[in-house]
């Protein structure tokens, strides 16, 4: 069904947070022009007496200046995380690193007064690609040797004597570079401090709302219920929208409470290319021992990761890597190891994907490597080393990111396979052509919880809301069908809230492909109890078993009975036994009596037609996919044509089909703009040569071929949806897919992403 | 200048770019700001009927023009515009970001090409980024759009 949320964005009538203003103040950030410096000086005397100007903070005039922000997910093996302060004041360790932040009545005052903040640096070496970092010339943070937060080495089974007795080995060498998710809405912050009911309001471009007002209740010593955090609209995310916390996040309800005025913050795309985290960053070296039918018979991968300046989303990244590189196939001896390194460059986190389009890639390459090796077919080496339907669940032996084993639950990758094969057809005619093909599966629907609020109004309406916000994923739409499937009513019935703390204050947010599976799963468990009141409560009324109950077409009655029933509207007046009731449902609700002795509410009940549910997962669901493609490249300017893409995919049984394909053409296009035309170029002084759409090539719909979609379900055994989640599957494969099919088309090897027409003439010459 | 039919004589610094003033000024938040350096086409509205980024202009150069934003398009609790409404069918949008300027963009271009080919609505829509749908719904809803324009 097409999507309820539309209207009103479609009218222009979407409100972002920027749209928000109120009479705000409104500020901008003073950040590092260098790399890696020494502060020697601040002067933000000339900026504080520029008429205009409400005030210019540095970290010495913030009580929370001196800590460093919080470092989310620990991990053991996070030997020397590290994290920024709110603005630097000693060192600053990335371009774009804030210093200052200054508020003022407009935006063109604030910018012209962070002009005259002046700062002394004194520069330092610059660590700026992974390489570098781990070889340690320099250090990065001087207490952190080698450059290393973390390293970790798992194993399943005994590699080195199963690469040793391998009849046939391959090393390789694979690189994947930094990417930039670029939300077409870029950050934003507004907040208000209300003196008298002692109460901030913050609206914030965040995927995790509830997140935010925990921190902040924290910080500023106030109890939650005094913050409240909402999401509004906001215009993507992908992944970098939930970092706790950007500077600005602290920084804008801080002026707001000091000043006693709202303030707002609204990025501009030049300092979202440097201040918004990035990811991908990874140098693989891989071993794989495979015998003479192409069967992988041991894996090693040795991997460093680009942290960026600092850890603070810990090491989700390469532990994600590492638990998703064996994908659908069976590798009896696999061990990695990771080193997660510091460099001058903006900090990583999850990036739609996160840590799983390196992954797939290097495996992929891997069996093509195996394919040329041996002279096969690489459908073929494909096919005979995947995990067949009767081995669920399959455990990895390798830790996932919610610390315990990643163990796939359900899936059936030869179906994928061979749907795809079909699907993409005879080869076409032509020189250059080249087909590329790969096979992923995604741990989605991390924990550890969701949460949901249902409620029928006396009108019969539905009320429900959560904590988590869309960034454009149709929350509004799918949740009201979760909803209005287990209470009976019209879709169109069913109004969603999602990400308001005012409404639901608990979760965690929308990322990892989880709002689905969790947040979904949590709205099904709250109308479900909904649906059980209501039944409880009509069959009293109605002198009738509760379990001969159900709800339809607005109505709860007596099975088979239609005429036995009353309107659910009725039933949430006589949910509230009060002496004065309102709304469209009481006239109804008064034909009834009940016979029930004793107190209105008894032990326990409570009033209202109305549930609080919350969804935990026992661990991921895996979703899985097959991309394959042919493509054309011209060999004098090297000019990339996808001839022909499809993609078959399992998510596990589908709520909106019209949705999960919008995201999966978002997914496949973002892959193909980050394989092919998306690349962040860092200066060896680390600085980033190409921080705008004029020179971050963004693929325009020119660049975008039809996507051809099936779908195959295998529905999750570990929720009661069945679902999976399908947020991130479609950007994973595409890198893997195109340097495959490159790789063919060309002739040269591709050990590399992104590509470029101009990476791919240097390695044709 | 007269923006979506009206006149509005409201003084403007001469710095003012025509997106913040009508987004900050006059309070027409539909039109969205991506970029502000004329790639995205968040910001596209239409000037005398053509689309143009309002990022890439100062509201003064508006003086003596007709600006037509998104809330233009169709009163409140009027049916949608065509394009709106093709755009709503074939899940055009998913954030609602880009949207506004999307939206202008193709009622420009359906103006100038009522009966666009595939190969001129690529072209047709190549001013104007979207980072979520992928482009193939708004493809189709461009093609749906021509088609509920010419049964209007």
């Amino acid at each position: 069904m097409p999507r309820v949320e539309d209207d009103r964005l479609l009218r222009g009538h979407g409100r972002f947070t920027d749209d928000i203003d109120e009479g705000a103040l409104e500020s901008c950030l003073v950040r590092s022009p260098y790399a890696h410096a020494r502060i020697k000086s601040i002067d933000v005397s000339a900026a504080r007496a520029m008429p205009g100007v409400a005030a210019v903070y540095t970290a010495a005039d913030l009580p929370f200046g001196g800590i460093d922000l919080p470092l989310l997910i620990p991990h053991p093996n996070l030997t020397h995380g590290r994290t920024q302060k709110c603005l630097a004041s000693t060192v600053v360790r990335y371009t774009g690193e804030p210093v200052a932040f200054v508020v003022a009545e407009s935006r063109s005052i604030a910018e012209d007064a962070a002009e005259l903040v002046e700062v002394d640096y004194e520069q330092l070496p610059v660590v700026i690609t992974p390489e570098y970092a781990a070889a340690a010339r320099h250090l990065v943070h001087t207490d952190v040797p080698g450059n290393v937060a973390a390293e970790m080495t798992q194993e399943a089974g005994d590699t080195k004597k199963a690469l040793a007795a391998a009849p046939h080995r391959k090393r390789l060498r694979l690189r994947y570079e930094r990417g930039a998710a670029s939300p077409m809405e870029g950050r934003a912050v507004w907040a208000r401090w209300s003196e008298p009911e002692r109460r901030l309001t913050v609206y914030d471009s965040t995927q995790s709302p509830t997140s935010i007002r925990g921190g902040l209740a924290v910080l500023f010593g106030l109890p939650e219920s005094n913050v409240d955090v909402i999401a509004p609209d906001v215009g993507g995310g992908f992944g970098p929208k939930i970092m706790l916390f950007y500077p600005d996040e602290l920084l804008v309800p801080f002026a707001a409470m000091h000043l006693g005025r709202p303030v707002k913050w609204t990025e501009d795309r030049s300092e979202h290319f440097t201040a918004v985290n990035h990811e991908r960053g990874q140098v693989h070296e891989v071993e794989v021992g495979f015998d003479k039918e192409g069967k992988i018979l041991a894996l090693s991968d040795d991997f460093i990761h680009d942290a960026g300046a600092y850890t603070p989303y810990g090491i989700i990244l390469p532990i994600i890597t590492a638990a998703q590189v064996p994908g659908p196939y069976r590798v009896p001896n696999y061990r990695v190891r990771f080193r997660d390194v510091y460099t001058n460059a903006t900090p990583t986190s999850p990036y739609r994907g996160a840590g799983r389009p390196h992954a797939c890639f290097v495996m992929e390459r891997t069996l093509d490597a195996i394919a040329k090796e041996l002279g096969l077919d690489r459908v073929e080496v494909r096919r005979r080393n995947l995990i067949q339907t009767d081995e669920f669940p399959y455990p990895l032996g390798i830790a996932w990111q919610d610390g315990n084993e990643a163990i796939y639950d359900s899936g059936n990758y030869p179906a994928l396979l061979n749907r795809a094969v079909e699907m993409l057809g005879p080869r076409p005619a032509g020189d250059h052509v080249g087909m590329g093909i790969a096979i992923y599966v995604e741990g989605t629907g991390v924990g550890p919880y969701e949460g949901a609020h249902v409620q029928v109004l006396v009108s019969g309406k539905v009320v429900a809301a959560t904590g988590i916000p869309s960034q454009g994923q149709a929350h509004a739409t799918v949740w009201a069908q979760v909803v209005a499937d287990q209470l009976g009513v019209d879709v169109t019935d069913v109004q969603v809230t999602s990400g308001d703390t005012r409404r639901f204050p608990w979760g965690v947010g929308t990322f990892a492909s989880r709002g689905a599976v969790t947040a979904g799963n949590a709205m099904f468990v709250a109308a479900g109890m909904v649906a059980e009141k209501a039944k409880r409560i009509a069959a009293e009324h109605l002198e009738a078993d509760p379990a001969d109950m159900e709800l339809a077409g607005g109505q709860v009655r007596v099975k088979g009975s239609p005429d036995k029933g009353m309107p659910l509207a009725a039933v949430s007046v006589l949910a509230n036994p009060v002496r004065y009731a309102f709304g469209g449902g009481t006239e109804a609700a008064t034909q009834f009596s009940s016979k029930r002795e004793g107190p209105p509410l008894q032990g326990g009940e409570e009033p209202g037609l109305e549930a609080t549910g919350f969804y935990s997962p026992p661990g991921s669901t895996w979703a899985s996919g097959c991309h394959a493609a042919y493509v054309r490249v011209d060999p004098q300017t090297f000019r990339l044509e996808i001839l022909k893409y499809v993609v078959v995919h399992d998510c596990g049984k589908v709520i909106n089909p019209l949705v999960v394909q919008g995201q999966i053409e978002g997914g496949v296009a973002q892959g193909i703009g980050g394989a092919f035309y998306e690349r962040l170029a860092y200066g060896e002084d680390g600085q980033l040569r190409n921080a705008s759409f004029m020179e971050f090539l963004i693929p325009y719909s020119t660049e975008i071929p039809e996507i051809e979609i099936d779908h195959i379900e295998t529905p999750s055994p570990l929720n009661p949806l069945g679902v999976k989640g399908a947020g991130e599957a479609g950007v994973i494969p595409v890198g893997a897919v195109l340097a495959s099919a490159i790789e063919e088309a060309l002739g040269v090897a591709i050990t590399e992403m992104p590509l470029s027409p101009l990476k791919l003439f240097e390695l044709s010459r | 200048m007269k923006v979506n039919g009206v006149n509005r004589p409201a003084p403007v610094d001469p710095r003012r770019l025509l997106s913040d003033h009508l987004r900050h000024d006059l309070g027409l938040t539909g039109t969205h700001v991506g970029c502000e350096h004329g790639v995205c086409g968040c910001c596209t509205v239409l000037l005398d009927g053509a689309p143009v980024r309002s990022c890439l202009m100062l509201a003064v150069q508006a003086e003596g023009h007709e600006v037509t934003t998104i809330e233009g398009l169709a009163a409140p609790g009027a049916p949608l515009h065509p394009v709106q409404q093709a755009f709503h069918e074939c899940h055009g949008l998913q954030c609602g970001f880009c949207t506004p300027g999307f939206v202008m963009s193709v009622v420009g271009f359906l103006e100038e090409n009522p009966n666009p080919s595939p190969e001129q609505i690529d072209e047709g829509i190549s001013g104007n980024l979207c980072r979520c749908t992928g482009y193939a719904s708004i493809r189709r809803a461009v093609h749906r759009a021509a088609e509920l324009s010419h049964k209007k």
